[in-house]
């Protein structure tokens, strides 16, 4: 499959809109189901979603995907994944189910476990960030999410979905060590930051090296975030700290527990 | 005016926007998602965030203005606020929450109840500067001119 990660609909600030599209969906596109409560949120990354050539249903609650999934509270069997969703990426913090819920609920499910599941927080907590990874989660974005984390996730999608059988882009070893880098001793502070800027150096690019160094993931990012503004978030001050204030809210109540 | 200088003022006050710290990259991300097919997009999102975040701030207000402040729920809102603010680049506004946050775990009222206003003051300057700057865009359009890209080079 000729498919590969570069949406070209993007555009770059500094570009000017010729109005062309050549980038082709085909007939498999990617289906997603995004589950965030807040408005703006689902507005925005349903636009990413779009703009990366995806299929989106976006819900506002884990209540309304579980429905969608098939799996209500009121049948008691798994429900079937008739829709095809292909990927879940849900907002953590939500109240009445989180995202940790839900990312539980899709695992325990004999029909649904094998769609990823990525979560989307706010808050960078690396208790928060292994735990979900411990629960089968795919991958963990520090929110705002831009458009470089919907096209390492598309990325992720087009290899997992095409040719798994095709090594040289080394697919499964860029997710093991996805994972290693979220469950390499915490010392790194841009650990969330790392998973993203890491599997950003292996989508197509001049440099033709598709090995993640997760030993130095800030390097990565600089070496591939020419444009400078993709970097905000290692440079703000949501990629550094441990966040505790949150605790009363509904998404730390399994943390406390834990 | 013509539409030159018209596009060269929209540059300069995007600029100053970067510059004064209202927005940051997310706008940019923002910007990036706007093309033909959705030549609205920015007004779009930012005119949602206004209106929601509208009865938030009101939410807030009656919320310290209870008897007995329950600070759980005050901090739930300004997470809200904080998360969709900083969603759509508003960086000032964020600030503003992340401070306001740290008072509600403190549960102190007072400056608490001190933060809202900054907040509020924030959100409606915030506001401002995208109503001019959307205003601006508006008049380049109806001049038959095309909005320039952001170009960043540092900040």
């Amino acid at each position: 499959m000729a498919r590969n990660g570069l949406i070209s609909r993007r555009r770059r600030s500094s570009d000017q809109l010729d109005g062309s599209d050549p980038s082709p969906c085909g007939s498999e596109e990617v289906h997603v189901l995004a589950v965030d409560d807040s408005l703006v949120d689902r507005k925005v990354i349903e636009r990413l979603l779009k703009i990366s050539s995806c299929k989106v249903t976006a819900v506002d609650s884990g209540l309304r995907a579980l429905r969608f999934l098939g799996l209500d509270e009121e049948k008691t069997a798994g429900g079937f994944n008739e829709l095809k969703v292909d990927l879940i990426i849900t907002d953590y913090c939500m109240p009445e189910m989180t995202g940790y819920e839900l990312l539980k609920k899709i695992k325990e499910s004999s029909a649904l476990r094998e769609i990823p599941v990525v979560i989307m927080s706010s808050e960078n907590v690396l208790a928060r960030i292994d735990r979900c990874m411990e629960e089968g989660a795919e991958d963990f974005i520090v929110k705002p999410v831009k458009l470089s984390d919907v096209k390492r996730l598309r990325d992720f999608m087009t290899r997992d979905v095409g040719d798994i059988t095709r090594s040289d882009e080394g697919d499964t070893t860029r997710k093991r060590k996805l994972q290693e880098s979220f469950h390499a001793p915490s010392s790194s502070p841009f650990v969330s930051s790392a998973s993203s800027s890491s599997s950003a150096s292996t989508t197509p690019s001049p440099s033709p090296t598709p090995s993640v160094s997760s030993s130095k993931p800030i390097a990565a990012s600089t070496d591939f975030d020419f444009m400078g503004f993709f970097s905000t978030r290692v440079k703000g001050d949501n990629g550094r700290h441990v966040d505790d204030s949150d605790r009363h809210l509904n998404c730390r109540k399994e943390e406390m527990v834990g | 005016m013509e539409v030159g200088q018209m596009q060269r003022r929209l540059v300069e006050f995007t600029k100053s926007l970067f510059v004064e710290g209202f927005l940051d990259g997310q706008f940019l991300q923002l910007q990036q998602l706007q093309d033909d097919s959705n030549p609205d997009f920015v007004v779009e999102v930012v005119s949602l965030f206004f209106q929601d975040s509208e009865k938030l701030l009101n939410d807030l207000t009656s919320a310290l203005e209870q008897q007995d402040v329950d600070f759980k729920k005050v901090d739930a809102h300004v997470h809200q606020l904080k998360g969709s603010s900083s969603s759509i680049g508003a960086q000032r506004v964020k600030n503003a929450c992340v401070v306001f946050r740290s008072f509600c775990e403190e549960q102190n009222l007072q400056e608490c109840m001190r933060c809202l206003q900054l907040v509020k003051q924030e959100f409606y300057l915030a506001k401002n500067k995208f109503e001019t700057l959307f205003t601006m865009e508006q008049q380049i359009v109806a001049a038959g001119g095309s909005i320039p890209a952001t170009e960043i080079t540092s900040f």
